[in-house]
């Protein structure tokens, strides 16, 4: 509940068209003390894209919520999703489309991408994930680094069904910087794809990454206790500017500082790659000890370790199906680790950290959702939908206006050409915020960046 | 204590259990040759051979019978290119053997004896179906890289089925680079190999040689074509000119591992009767030599008439063997996505058993259940390409395996997390 309400504080901070609900809470707001700083300087000028109503019938569908319905009717019109119907005659004025056969989801939402940050093809001179110059870099935006012209946005829209993806720094720093949410639409710079009205993450990581990065530089972290030592300092110091900020005291302006006195104040939100369960829980202890709240565990492969733990704080966990062993800290990872987190009443999130792997991410729900089963968690698939949708949208602080087909949402849609938790599918029609982004029977709807126009594959099936 | 036991149980009665007769009956039975399954089929196996597979199956008295109703039973999947058996863990030098960069040598680097059956990666793909693969090194300093085997993922200290199957070379971007930073020094290198080896045939070794010894004596089964040359190369423009080698040295005989843009040049390929051990899923212009790739690429390379199966080169290939199956299912998914090219079920099947067994030369042994052939058996719970499917039964060499791994043990001991009378630690 506590993301809810950030995500509509932040939202009223911000520059984009506000509801009238977003109106009074900016009026309240202006009362506070004004922040000596603008807090949106980059402002999302992401318009939807234009739309005709439209009715999608005789589907089978997951409203990202845990519903399910059988031969349905989904409505939407404006941009938003007006409501999913069984039974009766289609209304008129819709464009309607026949669904037989067809199942319809909310469009996924990958929490954990580095697409426009390190963008293919992978060659150092787009290579611009991390800034591994000092192992707390909270000042730096992954928003400034993000190529909007990445191939890999077209292929998880294409193939992945992906409607909206966090893009966070990489893992090399404790503190790795602002996370940036986004439509997958193409634009001709970041600003044109920010989700309008996100709340800002922070990028965070545990364990192997930060601590070889720089002990491998002779610079501390070189440990686990010097990653926690750097994190706790820093945090330290987060607090005492925060302090000055709230009691209205002149500070030099310290982008660093401000990032994190945002997660302080609950306005910004922690995204924390962490593997191992002893190190969450650490982790969790230490935003006890400074006052702020982890919202998910991203690449937590030992969530399953804790995961009642994690069910009592709160937090999500975002997770692969069966991806393991590449390192010590991801030895540990079982396939049932997805479907014993849900088990335990814990938020768990599909996530990919990977530009094929976000193509695939209802193959992974998939994976893990048979382990499950054969284990005797039987998790119906409307249910494990939440896992690649609203889930994500919740740590996201986005659950409000999309991850599902609540009337009143976005209507960004995924049209499936069959079963989607079987391999054999693929995505039909994507639409984002009502408006058709992909048809696959149509090539002038499917995007090709400008990477690829006039080169060998240009505008192929891909 | 009592998993130690069992698995030391295991390992001694190895040779009886490979002897018993064992028809597994009444399951939807794939031969994996590309040929569409047979309802109520039946498996035949005795010493540890196929002894016949197919609908009309005479099961002898005193055969042992396992009924497979309403299962999918298949051959062992036969992962394409993989580095299975040499890593621990990837970041862990000290478990990875994968490549050698600190070496003088290369050619002549076999990997075999570093097959260790005991890497947690054997038991984990075993349990998931995978009962055998072709293993590669990777190339460390140079761009032969040394011998690639195929193995079994049985359970045992007998993990090679066969050595020194093929000299695996890197093309394209890494072998220009391996070569000192262009494509022209890569075709310099590999001319003045092969020029060293033959003269290695003839008992020359030149006071100027660039390979030692035993590399050059090792490329000479590659010149001569008695020992294949599996090429890693990519781009359309790099596969030609791997095929125009053959004009030079005649015998080689060429697999193409990766091919990402294989489908723009595919009836030169076919034409040339060259293999491909294919990425499946290869989509993004990862790489400038990979800006054509689709998942359309081994659905037009098989249409063109290109013998193709899936490999996995530079794709956790270590560890994640079981991604095969869902590869073939994706290729198999495309036949539905209008402009693009898959592969028929059966065809698919096959670009993960029989067809890699037959282009690592050893089709007569494994990847399918015709008659004769290893009996590696795999029992399904489902469709063997589907996502929610999973694997009841495991046999290699006719011999029944074990589906426990670590990942097995963890998630028996953290189902119900919290700690009880006692610490974790004790469950077990």
């Amino acid at each position: 509940m506590r993301i809810i309400a950030t995500a509509v504080v932040a939202a009223a901070l911000l520059a984009g068209p506000a509801g009238a609900r977003d109106k009074k809470k900016d009026e309240a707001k202006s009362e506070a003390k004004a922040a000596p700083f603008n807090k949106d300087p980059y402002p999302s000028t992401y318009k939807a894209y234009p739309s005709v109503p439209t009715a999608v019938t005789n589907v089978t569908v997951y409203d990202g919520e845990g519903a399910k319905f059988a031969n349905a009717t989904v409505y939407f019109r404006d941009g938003k999703v007006e409501g999913v119907e069984t039974g009766g005659a289609v209304k008129d004025g819709y464009t309607v489309i026949d669904g037989t056969g067809k199942w319809v989801t909310p469009g996924i939402i990958d929490v954990h991408s580095h697409l426009g940050d390190y963008p293919t093809p992978s060659v150092d001179a787009n290579s611009d994930g991390n800034e591994a110059t000092g192992p707390a870099r909270p000042e730096v935006w992954a928003e400034h680094s993000v190529w909007p012209q990445d191939p890999g946005f077209s292929r998880a829209l294409v193939n992945g069904g992906v409607t909206a993806l966090q893009i966070l720094p990489g893992s090399a720093n404790l503190f790795g910087g602002r996370s940036v949410t986004i439509k997958n639409v193409y634009a001709r710079n970041v600003q044109g794809m920010k989700f309008p009205g996100a709340p800002y993450g922070l990028k965070m990581a545990c364990g192997e990454n930060p601590k070889r990065v720089y002990g491998s530089k002779g610079q501390m972290p070189s440990t686990r206790m010097g990653n926690m030592a750097v994190n706790r300092q820093t945090w330290a110091r987060a607090a005492e500017y925060k302090r000055k900020l709230d009691k209205g005291e002149t500070v030099a302006r310290d982008l660093g500082l401000e990032t994190l006195a945002g997660v302080l104040s609950g306005e910004i939100l922690v995204h924390n790659h962490c593997y191992r369960a002893d190190e969450m829980s650490l982790v969790i202890d230490m935003s006890k000890e400074f006052g702020y709240k982890v919202s998910a565990f991203h690449h937590a492969v030992e969530s399953y370790k804790i995961a009642d733990l994690l069910a009592k704080e709160g937090i999500c966990s975002a997770m692969w199906a069966d991806w393991w062993g590449f390192k010590m800290e991801s030895y540990d990872a079982i396939n049932e680790n997805i479907p014993l987190v849900h088990k335990a009443g814990a938020c768990a999130i599909v996530h990919s950290d990977d530009e094929n792997g976000i193509q695939r991410l209802n193959q992974e729900a998939a994976k893990a959702l048979g382990d499950g089963r054969r284990i005797g968690i039987d998790i119906p698939d409307e249910i494990a939908w939440t896992w690649l949708s609203y889930n994500p949208a919740k740590a996201l602080g986005i659950a409000d206006k999309t991850g599902s087909l609540k009337p009143g949402k976005m209507a960004d849609i995924v049209l499936w050409n069959g079963n989607p938790l079987s391999v054999y599918t693929r995505p039909d029609k994507v639409w984002i915020d009502g408006a058709l982004m992909y048809d696959s029977s149509d090539p002038k709807k499917r995007p090709i960046s400008d990477f690829e126009l006039g080169q060998p594959g240009e505008g192929d099936v891909k | 204590m009592k998993h130690l036991l069992l698995a030391c149980a295991a390992l001694i009665a190895t040779t009886p259990l490979s002897a018993q007769t064992v028809a597994i009956t009444g399951g939807k039975l794939v031969i994996g040759d590309g040929s569409a399954p047979i309802e109520n089929g039946t498996v035949l196996v005795s010493n540890g051979r196929v002894v016949a597979a197919g609908a009309n199956v005479v099961v002898p008295a005193g055969a042992e019978r396992i009924d497979a109703s309403g299962k999918w039973v298949t051959p062992g999947i036969v992962a394409g290119f993989t580095r299975l058996g040499l890593v621990g863990v990837d970041a862990v030098d000290g478990s990875n053997d994968a490549e050698a960069r600190g070496t003088p040598f290369n050619a002549s680097l076999d990997i075999s004896p570093a097959i260790n059956a005991d890497v947690a990666a054997m038991a984990v793909n075993r349990a998931a179906g995978v009962t055998r693969a072709i293993v590669s090194p990777d190339a460390g300093n140079a761009i032969f890289a040394g011998q690639g085997a195929v193995v079994d993922t049985g359970a045992d200290f007998n993990p090679v089925t066969k050595s020194r199957v093929f000299e695996f070379v890197e093309f394209g971007e890494t072998g220009a680079r391996l070569s000192g930073g262009s494509r022209p020094a890569l075709l310099a290198a590999f001319r003045n190999a092969l020029g060293e080896a033959s003269d290695a045939a003839r008992g020359v070794f030149r006071d100027d040689a660039l390979l030692k010894r035993s590399d050059a004596l090792a490329l000479v089964p590659v010149a001569n074509g008695a020992m294949k040359l599996f090429v890693h190369v990519e781009s359309a423009v790099d596969i030609l000119a791997v095929l125009s080698l053959k004009k030079d040295f005649p015998a080689l005989s060429l697999v193409l591992i990766g091919a990402t843009e294989g489908w723009r040049v595919a009836p030169q390929i076919a034409a040339a009767k060259v293999p491909v051990l294919a990425s499946a899923l290869n989509d993004l212009p990862a790489t400038f030599e990979q800006i054509a790739a689709t998942q359309s690429n081994i659905g037009r390379m098989k249409k063109a008439g290109v013998q193709v199966g899936v490999g996995m080169i530079n794709d956790n290939e270590a560890r994640q063997a079981q991604l095969s199956m869902q590869y073939a299912g994706n290729l198999v998914a495309l036949n539905k996505v209008p402009g693009a090219s898959g592969l028929s079920w059966d065809q698919a099947f096959a670009a993960i058993t029989s067809v890699p067994a037959e282009i690592a030369g050893m089709g007569a042994e494994i990847g399918s259940l015709r008659a004769g052939r290893k009996a590696d058996v795999v029992i399904w719970d489902g469709d063997p390409l589907e996502l929610t499917s999973g694997v009841q039964a495991v046999w290699i060499d006719g011999v029944k395996q074990s589906l426990t791994s670590r990942q097995t043990r963890l998630r028996d001991r953290y189902t119900q997390p919290a700690e009880g009378a006692l610490p974790n630690a004790y469950d077990h």
